[in-house]
């Protein structure tokens, strides 16, 4: 156990510790902007500066590991000054218009904002354009309000495993990109929109949630995604009775499963739950049309079929395609059905096609 | 030029620097052969102990820096860093050309130090003359076998300045963007694809041969006490002479620019110098009786850096010069971290306005705010040091700056 002062408070932390692990248990609140437990360390953004005492410079609380005897400020006049200046800088080249964005109550650059009294920039002067269109139905990518933080980067890399994106060009040009600077579609990108979950503000967000609430305008229901038998889980975000959105719960306790992490279906595909083409009851098919029914009615009439082929032409006329939409223990019951009940080995499943 | 005091260049142009056997004869490789008999930590101790500072611009202890490297590890690297991306260096280009041998004698000497058997030289992109140079040198120096088992490689660079920084250096050998990582981990713990590195200049390894040869005592008898030895410098701007020499390092400032230099050029008298390439503080005149050494150029507030002297003269406008340093570093943020990657763009736009003649003392109040967040909060030392040649000439030369705001 190593020994450190943090805002006057003396605390200990087993060796190895990082400043701003040691921070947050002394009870200080470290703003973050490229930081993310789950992702490589950037040591970037550098909002999360806090004062050493005898250091000339000030450190990224996030990347230093913490040494015994150090005494640290978290909201000295430096510290403060640093992160002002910082969020100044970012708002100098941002698209400023919390009133239409889809993060606004959500979004980290307007928090420290309003943490630090920061309203206008004293830098403001040539706006840089970093917005492109893409025509993809899921992403929407607004450079114009992209704080560099890189976390889309390397979480599409690092969680995901696409690398569709990364930084391209180099000083104040610099901006996220696909490679040759293409668009989403055309990259690797497989649209499962953990970079739309990192992202601190508003650069990333759903098309398929626009303009249909912000999150403190939504409740949300924790639940399973009935996609696959992975079970991801999820949080539906609801609105007067609407799923408006899906977004992603990262708490390893209550989502033990992806931690936050999904795919393109369990985070964009949520439109089927109030279509109209929705089944709502199993379906007989009778004389060529498909009739509703109870599910007793079409669990008997299956039954009742394949013991009558399995009298006629015996067990293996009879054959089971099972779904990845089932669990993996209702799987494992369909072909235990099949195998012992029924008597075949005709046994498959759509995962493996 | 009696006053010069030349080690590192004593051959200058009587060898061939691509020719081993050359620098055999002149006394080369014995420093390499002494260093492979003696224990690895008494060969460090002795480097140490001669007080060799880097000559890249940090100026940490050599000595010291191999130290760091773990005793254990099964593979570790000696990088040179000839990047020599710095404005009006090229110093690394001169020791090349005069005495290439040197450099790989050095990092030999380093690998068999640290043991390690594998070397890279990082060179410059605009160098592709060194490249070949360095080629030929290696080739002749292992047909001789005078490295032994030490292999050196040589990689380009691909003209970042940033990619002198020895960790954007290492991302650039490994094939990624040129940009610096955080420290802690150093590159002696942790560099080069996660092994342990020796990053050092190539005017530092040159030193080696002769300290390992002439022994540890020799060489810190040599010029200011704290940073002995000699250092290159290269002349340039309002001068004389410009061209390249080498001091002992308790040479002064004031006879650089006057007796080598031969004084500013047309009789003309000197308004500014900058020590240690573009990042450099700007040191008026009455500072011109300082050592050239690193603590000297500390206590005045400047850095001797790269070992770049460049002269202005009576005739030269402070705030047009320092609004084209900010251009360049505007150019060459690597754009990784905020404070630098927009600090450096709004500099640039500040210092335009201030040279146009629109500004107003808010604007220096707004640039001086700026500079101060960099200097504290950048990632690495190029966001860092580029509000030095800002700051210092406001602090220097206020008056040039009142004439232009409104
Ligand atoms: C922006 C930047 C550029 C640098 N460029 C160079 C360079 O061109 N050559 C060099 O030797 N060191 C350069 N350095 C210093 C290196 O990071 C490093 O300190 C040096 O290579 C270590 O060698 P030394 O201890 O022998 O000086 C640069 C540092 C920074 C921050
Ligand atoms: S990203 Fe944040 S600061 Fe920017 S417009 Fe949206 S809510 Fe406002
Ligand atoms: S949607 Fe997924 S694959 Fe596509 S860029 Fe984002 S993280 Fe990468
Ligand atoms: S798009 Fe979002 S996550 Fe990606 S760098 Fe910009 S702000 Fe960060
Ligand atoms: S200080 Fe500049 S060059 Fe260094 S990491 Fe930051 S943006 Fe890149
Ligand atoms: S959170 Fe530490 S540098 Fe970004």
């Amino acid at each position: 156990m190593i020994t450190l002062t943090i805002n006057g408070k003396e605390i200990q932390v087993p060796k190895g510790t990082m400043v701003l692990d040691a921070c947050q248990q002394a009870g200080a609140d470290i703003p973050t902007l490229c930081y993310d437990p789950d992702l490589r360390l950037a040591g970037s953004c550098r909002m999360c500066v806090v004062e050493a005492k005898g250091r000339p410079n000030l450190m990224a609380a996030c990347v230093s590991p913490a040494e015994n005897g150090m005494v640290i400020e978290t909201e000295s006049p430096d510290v403060v000054e640093s992160r002002k200046i910082i969020l100044e800088l970012l708002l100098a080249r941002h698209k400023l218009e919390c009133h239409t964005c889809e993060r606004d109550g959500s979004c980290k650059l307007q928090d420290y904002c309003y943490r630090y009294g920061v309203t206008d920039s004293r830098y403001l002067n040539e706006m840089p354009h970093f917005s492109k269109e893409d025509p993809n139905p899921f992403i929407k990518r607004d450079y114009d309000k992209c704080i560099m933080c890189t976390k889309c980067v390397r979480v599409c890399e690092e969680i995901t495993g696409a690398q569709a994106i990364n930084v391209e060009d180099r000083g104040h040009h610099a901006k996220i990109s696909t490679v040759f600077d293409g668009k989403l579609a055309d990259s690797t990108c497989v649209f499962c929109g953990q970079c739309v979950m990192v992202c601190p503000v508003g650069a990333l967000t759903s098309k398929v949630s626009a303009g249909k609430g912000r999150s403190y305008q939504t409740q949300s229901v924790l639940t399973t995604c009935t996609y696959c038998g992975t079970g991801c889980t999820f949080e539906l975000n609801v609105k007067d009775d609407h799923v408006v959105g899906v977004t992603s719960v990262r708490d390893s306790e209550l989502s033990p499963v992806n931690k936050g992490a999904l795919c393109v279906k369990g985070r964009f595909g949520w439109d089927f739950i109030e279509s109209e083409d929705r089944l709502t009851t199993p379906l007989i098919k009778e004389n060529g049309e498909l009739r509703p029914a109870s599910w007793d009615e079409a669990l008997d009439f299956a039954a009742n079929k394949i013991k009558e082929i399995k009298a006629k032409n015996g067990p293996d006329a009879l054959a089971l395609f099972s779904s990845a939409r089932a669990t993996n223990e209702e799987n494992y019951l369909a072909q235990k059905l099949f195998r012992a009940a029924i008597g075949t080995n005709n046994v498959d499943h759509c995962a493996r096609l | 030029m009696a006053e010069e005091m030349r080690v590192l260049l004593e051959y200058a142009d009587k060898i061939n620097p691509e020719i081993a056997d050359e620098y055999v004869k002149i006394g080369g490789y014995v420093g390499l052969e002494k260093a492979r008999k003696m224990d690895p930590n008494d060969l460090i101790q002795e480097v140490r102990s001669s007080g060799l500072r880097g000559r890249g611009g940090a100026g940490f202890n050599a000595g010291m820096k191999w130290s760091f490297v773990p005793k254990n590890a099964e593979i570790k690297y000696v990088v040179c860093n000839l990047d020599e991306g710095e404005p009006g260096t090229y110093k690394d280009r001169i020791i090349c050309e005069k005495n290439a041998q040197a450099l790989l004698e050095g990092m030999a000497i380093c690998g068999a130090a640290i043991d390690s058997n594998q070397g890279y030289i990082y060179c410059r992109g605009e160098y592709p003359f060194i490249v070949k140079l360095l080629k030929n040198a290696i080739k002749s120096a292992k047909e001789l076998g005078a490295l032994g088992d030490f292999n050196i490689e040589v990689r380009m660079g691909a003209g970042a300045y940033v990619c002198g920084e020895e960790t954007a250096l290492i991302e650039s050998i490994e094939g990624h963007r040129g940009e610096p990582r955080f420290k802690p981990p150093f590159p002696g713990v942790a560099g080069l694809w996660g092994v342990p590195t020796v990053v050092n200049n190539v005017e530092t390894f040159a030193c080696l041969p002769s300290i390992l040869t002439n022994g540890a005592a020799w060489f810190a008898g040599i010029g200011a006490a704290k940073y002995p030895g000699t250092k290159v410098l290269t002349l340039t701007g309002d001068t004389n002479n410009p061209t390249y020499f080498e001091v002992p390092t308790d040479y002064i400032l004031r006879d650089v620019i006057y007796k080598l230099g031969g004084g500013v050029k047309g009789g003309k008298k000197l308004k500014a110098v900058q020590v240690g390439g573009t990042s450099g503080a700007f040191i008026p005149e009455s500072n011109l009786d300082t050592p050239i050494d690193f603590d000297s150029m500390g206590a005045i507030g400047a850095a001797l850096g790269s070992g770049a002297v460049f002269v202005m003269d009576e005739t030269r406008d402070i705030v047009d010069i320092v609004s084209r340093i900010s251009k360049f570093f505007e150019h060459e943020s690597c754009g990784k971290c905020n404070p630098c990657r927009e600090g450096t763009f709004r500099c640039r736009e500040i210092m335009e306005k201030i040279n146009s003649g629109k500004a107003t003392q808010k604007d220096i109040d707004n640039i001086l705010l700026l500079s101060r967040v960099m200097k504290k909060a950048a990632l690495c030392g190029l966001g860092q040091a580029a509000p030095i040649p800002i700051e210092s000439t406001i602090k220097h030369f206020a008056d040039e700056y009142a004439r232009k705001i409104v």
